[in-house]
């Protein structure tokens, strides 16, 4: 080590770290966490079956919108403007991507793979096993600054996927409904709770006192906003159990708990 | 209850130095520094340590317990079992001096690259009218005591000495929003903030504001926020359009 902790005029100390607790823990686990999300949403995007319950109307939210005449009828709410699909691209190919953008841009999740993924750094206070260090100065790593354009969509995604779960209540009420709308309202939290969300509501004005329902509106995501990384976590798990849960009653593995 | 601590204390300057093992009597309600300096009084007279305030304050006892960068006056004993080995090192970051103290004009040299406060023209001091609601957000920033707890933990100059040039850390860069988001603050701060003061080094893993004994939301409400204001200037074409059209300032 010659540069880092280990550069010349620094105290001469050879460790990595000094730090007795397990600081490895937390890494470990985000990378198991999102190692977890990424296998289950990988393969349930291209399964293409079990996704719509047409009695209840339960849509996955991993397939919506659905708008290829790949579809099963009833599950395009939006019709289907787009002819049908070969077998290898999922169906929910519109939204998917800007999702995933959304995600891996998202100023929580980047602390959260920068550190677990790419160790830099592990934890506060452990040397980085990198030899030099750029940031987000240059490509690839600027592009984390199209942020904002990723929440834009996210946005108009959260409108659909909050018609899917409104539109499923025209079918009674079950258990597949509640889940829906935890999700959806989740969802929402998480969106919202983002920082560039934060930064245009309010957030980039530089007087508060002119702009009184900006100032009240940067106030409550704020207050959201301290949440946000519990809420991208939970919304992992609510997206997962949603679509666990959609594809046992598709399949027939269970059948949907009726409440009216 | 009193009780012998096993302590392990970096000793020595730029030149070299080792981790020394040392038995030193604690008592309830001490903290690191009271034990430091029983240390001082009765084993090693020659052990140098900066302090001040010992009331967390001051800033000047930064260190690092094992292995954690905190302050010492402000680390409780009676959050180490007894039977454990308490290890003090000086912060990491900076050129040592002896012992426990550091070179930190890195600070200072950063601190003199951001313009000061800039009023705008034709108001005096003394005219300085502000709501509380518009200055809220900078105030948070002065509540920094300058400990250099969070540079001296930011990997970017931690692990990579190069950087030191180009990055003014995160306590700096809090300044530079400090003065962007402050009400009377008429320079335009935000395309330095990327050029000058290297923004773009920070990749938002929050160790800065993990340390902070003020505990400042330096990631959230600083480097974020300046982050998006950056976006605002270079990555967005809606934003720079939008300020073009309706010379938006």
């Amino acid at each position: 080590m010659t540069s880092g902790v280990g550069a010349p005029t620094r105290a001469k100390i050879t460790a990595r770290t000094l730090r007795t607790d397990r600081w490895w823990l937390p890494p470990l686990m985000t990378n198991l966490g999102l190692l977890a999300f990424v296998v289950y949403a990988t393969i349930r995007s291209f399964m293409g079956k079990w996704y719509w319950v047409g009695e209840y109307g339960y849509l996955t939210p991993f397939y919506s919108p659905c708008l290829s005449d790949s579809c099963l009828p009833g599950a395009s709410h939006f019709g289907t403007p787009l002819p049908e699909l070969p077998g290898w691209v999922p169906l929910g190919f519109i939204a998917l991507p800007f999702l995933l953008g959304f995600r891996l841009t998202c100023y929580y999740y980047r602390k959260a793979y920068y550190r677990s993924v790419w160790q830099s750094p592990p934890a506060c206070a452990v040397a980085e096993p990198h030899g030099s260090y750029s940031g987000e100065t240059r490509l690839p790593l600027v592009v984390q600054n199209a942020h904002r354009y990723f929440f834009y969509v996210a946005v108009l995604v959260s409108v659909v996927n909050t018609y899917d779960a409104v539109v499923a209540f025209t079918h009674g009420l079950g258990l597949g409904n509640v889940i829906l709308l935890v999700n959806v309202v989740l969802l929402w939290a998480y969106t919202v709770s983002c920082h560039s969300c934060r930064h245009v509501v309010g957030g980039r004005l530089k007087h508060f006192s002119k702009h009184p329902v900006r100032y009240r509106a940067w106030t409550l995501v704020s207050r959201l906003n301290a949440r946000h990384m519990q809420l991208a976590w939970t919304t992992l798990g609510t997206l997962v159990l949603t679509d666990l849960y959609v594809m046992l009653v598709a399949s027939g593995a269970i059948s949907d708990l009726r409440i009216i | 209850m009193a009780y012998e601590a096993k302590f392990r204390v970096w000793r020595g300057d730029d030149s070299d130095g080792e981790l020394r093992d040392y038995l030193v009597e604690v008592n309830e309600g001490e903290v690191v520094l009271d034990i430091i300096h029983r240390l001082q009084a009765t084993q090693t007279p020659d052990l140098a340590v900066r302090w001040n305030c010992k009331a967390g304050k001051c800033g000047s006892c930064s260190a690092e317990i094992n292995g954690r960068p905190r302050l010492l006056c402000m680390t409780r004993m009676s959050t180490f079992t007894e039977d454990e080995t308490v290890t003090v090192t000086p912060m990491r970051t900076f050129p040592v001096v002896r012992d426990l103290v550091t070179d930190v004009s890195f600070n200072y040299t950063k601190a003199r690259e951001v313009p000061s406060f800039a009023p705008p023209p034709g108001v005096a001091p003394g005219e300085y009218r502000m709501l509380q609601v518009d200055v809220e957000r900078s105030q948070e920033f002065r509540k920094c005591i300058e400990c250099f707890l969070c540079q001296n933990t930011c990997h970017v100059v931690r692990d990579h000495e190069e950087n030191k040039e180009n990055f003014a850390g995160p306590r700096y860069l809090m300044r530079v929003a400090e003065l962007e988001m402050h009400p009377l603050d008429s320079a335009d701060r935000v395309a330095a903030a990327q050029d000058e003061h290297g923004l773009g080094f920070c990749n938002i893993t929050k160790c800065c504001s993990e340390v902070c004994p003020e505990h400042i939301a330096i990631t959230d409400n600083a480097l974020i926020p300046m982050k998006e204001r950056v976006a605002d200037r270079k990555y967005d074409p809606i934003v720079w359009l939008g300020d073009k059209l309706f010379r938006r300032g």
